[in-house]
Order: C-alpha cells, then structure tokens, then sequence
C-alpha cells in the first residue's frame, strides 16, 4: 500500500519573485521516504538519492575505502562488466554519478521519461549488485592515486589537508577522504564490498525525485530500487570539537601566488542565532562583490581576484572559513585586512543599512535558486539531510527576515573570534612567518 | 537624428522551434534581440552579448577585452563604483560578466518583473562609463591576481597556454584571453577607453532575454533603452589575421616541477561551424565521441585504458564553437611506468586503425540518442540556452542556424566522419606537448 503523508502546495513568495512548487510527500509499502514534484514539462526525471556517512565510515586502516567503492559503482554490476554497463547506460541517454563526500554519499541520477524504466534498473543494479571485479579496481585505483599526487603539489589542497589534520586529528574530518597512497594501495576487494555494506544503508537513506513523473509512480518503485539494500549501518563517528587556535601556519611552496585557507569555530545548522549567523557571514565575506572583504581587499586594494567566507555546519563540526590568494608579495596586508575586518565585525557590527541590504538579496535570491529539476531536487534532498520539513521553503524567507540588528550583532560579537582565526598559508608569503 | 529616436520596424521572426520558445528582432539601430520563453519559474536572464572579445585586441595589448569587462562595473554617468552589482543584489539578483576570444557579455539572474531595472542600468554602461585612472590602477592589480590565480599558479595552465601560443602562428587565438603577464601590467586607462568606444554600441551587440517574458513586453523594453543609443558608424569591419598554411608539425615540452603527473596534449587546427556550413563540425563532434568521449566505450578508452593499461586517462575533444579555426584535441595521461613516448605512440596506433576500420553502427546509434537526448536535458537549463544563442550569434552563426544544429547532428553518416578526420588529422598543423615535472621524465 502506497501512502502519500502530506502534499506541501505553496507559492515562494519574496517581494518580487512567486515560485509555485508543490512538494509531494511519499512513502512506499516497504517504508523509504521520498519528496516528489511533479514537472512534466519536460519529458525526463531528475533523482537524488543521499546516504548519510559516507567516508567517516571508513574503517581504521582503510581511509579512502568509500570514495574508491562510490567510483566502482559504475565500473560494472549485475551480469555487466565496465564496458557493458555503461554501453547500456549510454544507449539509453542516462547519466549516473556517484560521489562520495566526507559525511554524504551523494547519488544523482538523470533519466528521460521514454526508457525510464530501463534507466531505473540499471541504477538498480548498480546500486544493490555492484562487482567490484579485481580488473576495475585494478584500473581505478591508479586513478584515485594520480588524484592524491596531484594534491601533494596543489596549493589549494596542501592548505586544506593542513587546515583540517590541525583542526581535527585522528577524526575522519581530519584527513582527506581519497585516502593515503599507503591505505588506498591496501585496498582490496573485500574492503569494496564492506564498504558497500556499511554506506548504502536504508536507515541513512534520503529521496528527492523531479521531474515528467508522479508521486504515486515514484513510490512504487522505491521498494524495487532500494529496497534490497541492508536495513542499518554502523555507528557514525562522535561530534568533534574544532581543534585549531589562532595564529598562522606557513608552509613553504615554491609559486607565485600565496593561497590562505583560514578559520575558526561555527555554529550549528539547528542553533537558534544560525540566521543571525548566516545574514552577518553574508556581509562579512559570503555575498560576493557586495561582501566587506570583497570590497576592502579586492575592490579598494586590489589585493586578490577573489575572497569569501563560509559557514559550514557539518554534521559533526562546525566552522566558519575562508579564502584568498594573494601574490606572495602582497599576501601579509591581505592577512591584516581580513583580521582587522574581522575585529571591526565582531566590535561594531553590521549598520541599519546593511542589515536591510542583506535580507533583500538572500530572501529575493532565495526562489532563484528552483530553476531546475535537478536543482529543486539537490535543494528538497538537502533539506530532509539537515531534518528540514517541506514549509521550509515557505518559511525561510521569514527566518531572515525575523533577523534583527540586535540579534546579528550579538551574533557577530560572540562567534567571531579575530584571536582565535587561523591561517594556512602555502607559496612563498614574504613578511609572515608561522606563529608559536 | 530623428532616425534614432524614431519607431522601431522592427522584425519579427517568430521560429517554430522544435522546443524551445525563441522570438527574434531586429531593433533600427543593428541591435539583435533574441526572447527564450521559459515560464515554469518567475525568473529572468538578461543578458548583452558585443561581438569583440580578445581576438579583436590590438596588437601590444592583449587582455584589454577582458580587464574593460572588469572595468565596466564601476561608474557610469548615473551609477557610482560599484552601484550596478549592488542595485542588482538590493534587488534579490545576481550578476556578471565573461569574455572569450569572440565575445564579451554581461548577465543578470534577477526576478522577472525587474527586467526593465537591468535593461535601464545596462543600456546605460553602453555609453556612458566614467572610469578613473584610480580605477584603472586597482582593477589592473585585481586582474594580474586573476591571471596569478587561473595561470601563473597552474602549471597545466600555462602548458596549454605554450601550446596553443605554438598551434595558432597568426591569429590571436594563439594569445591568452586574459593577457600576457608583460602586456596586461602595461594596461592603461586610453586603452580600454579606446576598445570601449569602438566596440561597445549597438550594431554590435545582441541582447539575449530568456525566463518567464513576453516577447512583445521585452521587444517594448528593449526599444525604448536600447532602441535610443546610436549605432557607431566607425565599426570595423570583422576580418583577423588568418592562419596561413602550416606547414610543420610542432612539439613541446613543458617543464615545471609542480607537474604532479606527466600528461601529453595533441591538438589539430579544425574547421569550426559556419553559417549555413555545419556539417563537418557536427562530424567532428561525433569524432571526438567515437575517438574519446567516454572512457568505457571510446576506441581511445578501450585501447589505453581497458585492454592495455597504457593510461589512467584519455580523452578527445572538438571546440568548433569559433568565429575562426576551432581545434581538436587528445590528451593522454599515461599509467604509472609508461612513457610518454610510449604514450603517444599508442595513441597514434589508435587514431590510426580507427582510420582503417569501419565505424561500428551501434556507436552511431549510441552516440544519435545521446545527443538527442542532450537537446531534452537542455530545456531545463534556460541559462545555457540564453548562452548557446547569445555565443552562437557573436560568432556569425544565425538563428537559423542554431536551431538547424540538432538536425544536422542527427544527419551526420560513417563517411562525413571520416572525410573529416582525414582532412584535420595533419600533423603539419597540430601541435604536441608533453607536460612533465623534469627533463627525465620527457622520454
């Protein structure tokens, strides 16, 4: 028996822009929940399909285990080897892509409604029946090890892996889910299908589908794709206190511009100042041209290309980041710009003024962003990720909006921590030098 | 001058497009103006495309298109610095802007009752930008720090950039779009005010507006902000320095030791898609399919990849989207203890038996249905639509032409693929580079 539990009809409305979307609540005989909208305007379908954990489930010594499995999904499954599989796949127009993250396995299917049914069971296949043949692994991995030689020399990702083993240790935060060249050579195909076996799980399983399909449709064959997959997972890992102080960390490469990846603790996605939070990041460093850093480090000093903080409120952690790349010249007076707008943040706050700016662009921008089926698909399978009901998309607005000055610079006062920012620097940064 | 405040004839050609909704004028002034229907969201893109881009630069200044994209944000007679981006943010927008070596263009993604706003502002920094040597000063900093960032900083950046200076001996495709380190440190004010007043007008631009719009509402907006700016009678006519028969094949070797991993690059001079002459453009689209488009199925992918572990990648690629030659390229990154000589020569032996086989007749099915299918998967992107005309109209293509291409696609046969191939696979004009991190490992 098919259950459909709420259907959310509503129009996004902003001062402007009117979004009507219709968000269908569906539950299959078996149990898997799934948000549907129907679009039938054009005749293909876009799911997405979330697995909570991911790589923090990787078992001691096999660091890189889930990100090398989530690559063989495709590398043969069922009767199909590599080649037939995507011959298959190809032969219908269908794309699959499965990416694993640090705490999400993220699924994205793309489908026309003509051979739908074909495209479901290779997905199915691919998920439930996946081969792991020696012969694949033995061809991806060469690959998965080129990627983690090419950090080794990229800036960017030398400053990140710094960044997050300070910050966070042994915790699977702590180190890039590639792997090691060491731990991802280890692999074996047992490590593939214990790792199949503790990500794809039904119980840390998120459903968003869109597209030339109804919700009646969509649940009933739910239970047939991903039914067949193990009811629960192993315990995810503990929450893990953000592990950096302040100061900076210079590490010498030798390039023309210096990159910096800095930051400090968060807040969480659930806390009651998160949209405090969220509008005061928008000013300080997250709202582009318009952002105080973007103007006084790009616009008055022309000082970088680009700079932007970001909150990130991840399931075990939360922080808020930073980035810049500045000529190793001139990458020290863009340190001191960042920390001094930073102290000014958190000193003074945000004006009247700003405050007002701010809220009409994110509620005016916020209906922008369902302009896609597989857009509104990532936004509703994100939404049910972080335990968002489907009245968020009506009530978000509301939430910035309700953001008063006194609130934002409270917020401002008590999270941003200028001693307490980090730095990871990587070039050649002339007048920095690594702190303690 | 009563011409150009007069009431627009203007043309209209509706298409019976085969999906998507596209209305087209012609405004008095030269102006085109492309409408793309989408109404499932309450959303606008706006878009002005002007035919110049960094193969139009004068010699001694190349970057000059693009850091003039930088500069037309700030002031104007009416906006301050900075006031355009920030009267579309205040409206719940987001906007900006892209050069390439055909085209300019400046966008925003807004709400769509604030059409008018954007055609207001944007008519606007048509003519009337108010750029201070100041300005000139910090935005040439804020684009060095781009070519830092995108170029010096990228090792794999600048080999390309050595091998396509090598493939092009005399068009400015063989310059970088955003400039020679030496050339854009040089960069002043008189020579973006100079490209600025030559090229920014009318009869040079196409206004590209796709989202939940009327035809007839935008044709009115566009009339009474566009329709008023004087054509530039001084326009130059469009005609660059033609590559002249190449006749030696070229090789590099890029050394940088930031390479983590040696990879090498051929790249062929190929034809591009011309108005009315699209055909061996859509071949080479296919070429590229069969030869390495998908790893598991191309003919590269199965030799190098699946029966042999010759590479760990392989690819081929055709950019036919060109107002002057388009290219096509392999790239090979070998497996560990394969040499790039050893590289190469596999991929010849590949390109080589694929000349002498038949194409099998189930890739050509495969390869119809993907692209068929891609045409579907487009309609939901409006955005890439607004930019698959506003790019194609830059680079002499029509309407008719765009719209013309998914059928042409469709038409393509075994023997047009390998007439095509025959004809770009001349190792007289290609170039090959090998990207490593020392001279040992160029063997």
């Amino acid at each position: 028996m098919l259950r459909i539990l709420i259907t959310v009809c509503f129009a996004l409305v902003t001062t402007t822009a009117q979004a009507e979307i219709d968000i269908k609540q569906v539950t299959s005989p078996g149990g898997i929940n799934a948000w549907v909208v129907e679009e039938p305007a054009i005749p293909f379908i876009a799911l997405e399909i979330r697995f909570r954990g991911s790589s923090s489930l990787d078992l001691p010594g096999k660091r890189g285990a889930t990100n090398l499995m989530a690559a063989l999904l495709e590398e043969g499954s069922g009767d199909m080897n590599a080649q037939e599989f995507q011959t298959a796949l190809e032969a219908l127009a269908a794309s699959f892509s499965f990416r694993a993250l640090d705490d999400t396995l993220s699924i994205s299917a793309r489908f026309l409604t003509e051979n739908k049914a074909e495209a479901l069971a290779l997905l199915r296949q691919a998920l439930i029946e996946p081969r792991f043949d020696q012969d694949a692994l033995d061809r991806v991995r060469p690959q998965v090890l080129s990627g983690i030689a090419s950090d080794a020399k990229d800036p960017n990702s030398i400053a990140s892996a710094a960044f997050d083993a300070a910050a966070f240790g042994d915790h699977p935060y702590g180190s890039a889910i590639d792997g090691t060249v060491e731990s991802v050579s280890a692999l074996t195909q047992q490590d593939m299908f214990d790792a199949h076996r503790n990500a794809l799980t039904r119980d840390r399983l998120f459903v968003s589908v869109v597209g030339d399909t109804t919700a009646d449709a969509v649940g009933a064959i739910l239970d047939d794709l991903l039914g067949d997959l193990p009811a629960e997972g192993p315990v995810l890992p503990d929450d893990v206190a953000f592990g950096l102080e302040g100061g900076v960390t210079v590490i010498e490469y030798d390039t023309p511009q210096a990159v910096a990846l800095f930051g400090q603790a968060g807040l969480k996605r659930d806390d009651e100042d998160f949209f405090a939070a969220f509008v005061m990041n928008h000013v300080l460093g997250a709202g582009g041209f318009e952002s105080r850093l973007m103007t006084e480090v790009r616009e008055k000093r022309g000082l970088t290309y680009g700079i932007g903080t970001y909150l990130v409120p991840k399931f075990h952690a939360e922080m808020l980041l930073g980035s810049v790349a500045s000529s190793n010249a001139t990458i020290a007076e863009a340190i001191e710009v960042i920390r001094g707008e930073w102290a000014r943040m958190a000193n003074e706050g945000l004006s009247a003024e700003e405050l007002e700016v701010a809220k009409t662009y994110l509620t005016g921008e916020y209906p922008l962003r369902f302009d896609g089926n597989a857009e509104i698909a990532k936004i509703m399978v994100g939404m049910q990720m972080v335990g968002l009901p489907p009245e968020y998309v009506v009530d978000r607005n509301d939430f910035v909006n309700a953001v008063t000055l006194e609130d934002v610079n409270r917020v401002a006062a008590e999270l941003l921590q200028p001693e307490a920012l980090h730095f990871v620097v990587v070039g050649k940064p002339e007048g920095l030098e690594s702190t303690q | 001058m009563t011409r150009l405040f007069a009431a627009f004839a203007a043309i209209v050609t509706a298409f019976a497009a085969h999906a998507e909704e596209v209305t087209t004028y012609t405004l008095d002034n030269g102006m085109e103006v492309v409408v793309i229907e989408d109404h499932r969201a309450p959303v606008v893109v706006h878009m002005v495309w002007y035919k110049v881009g960094s193969a139009d630069e004068p010699v001694g200044a190349s970057g000059v298109a693009h850091f003039l994209e930088h500069l037309l944000f700030k002031g104007t007679d009416v906006l301050a610095p900075g006031e355009f981006s920030a009267t579309v943010a205040a409206n719940g927008g987001s906007d900006n802007a892209f050069t390439s070596y055909d085209y300019t263009a400046y966008f925003q993604r807004i709400a769509a009752d604030r059409l008018e706003l954007m055609m207001q502002m944007e008519s606007n920094r048509m003519n009337n930008l108010r750029i201070t040597p100041e300005d000139v000063e910090t935005e040439r900093q804020v684009i060095l720090e781009e070519r830092n960032q995108r170029t010096e900083n990228n090792p794999n950046a600048l080999a390309r950039e050595q091998f396509n200076a090598a493939l092009f001996q005399n068009h400015r495709y063989g310059v970088p779009i955003i400039g020679w380190k030496h050339e854009m440190e040089q960069l002043d004010l008189q020579d973006a005010l100079d490209f600025y007043d030559l090229y920014y007008s009318p009869n040079n631009a196409i206004l590209v507006v796709a989202g939940d719009v009327e035809p007839e509402e935008v044709l009115a907006l566009a009339r009474q902000y566009y329709g008023v700016i004087p054509a530039e009678e001084h326009l130059p006519v469009r005609e660059r320095p033609q590559e002249p028969p190449q006749r030696a094949e070229r090789r590099i070797t890029y050394v940088d030791a930031r390479v983590s991993q040696p990879f090498l690059i051929r790249s062929y001079l190929a034809p591009e898609r011309d108005p009315g002459a699209q055909s061996e453009a859509a071949a080479l689209v296919y070429l590229a399919e069969l030869l390495g488009g998908s790893p598991f199925t191309s003919a590269l992918g199965q030799a190098l990849q699946f029966d042999s572990q010759t590479a760990i990648y392989t690819n081929a690629s055709y950019d036919g989207s060109r107002l002057d030659d388009g290219t096509f390229s392999f790239a090979v990154v070998p497996a560990e203890g394969v040499t790039l000589s050893e590289a190469e020569a596999a991929m010849d032996e590949v390109i080589n038996a694929f000349m002498e086989a038949e194409i099998d007749p189930a890739r050509m099915d495969s390869i119809r249905t993907q692209l068929r299918a891609s045409e579907i998967y487009a309609l939901d992107n409006v955005d890439g639509l607004a930019r698959r005309y506003g790019a194609a109209l830059t680079q002499s293509l029509t309407i008719a032409d765009v719209q013309a291409w998914p059928d042409i696609l469709q038409a393509v046969t075994e023997e047009d693929i390998k007439a095509v191939a025959a004809k770009v696979f001349n190792r007289d004009q290609a170039v090959t580079g090998w990207v490593v991190s020392s001279q040992e490992e160029a063997r």
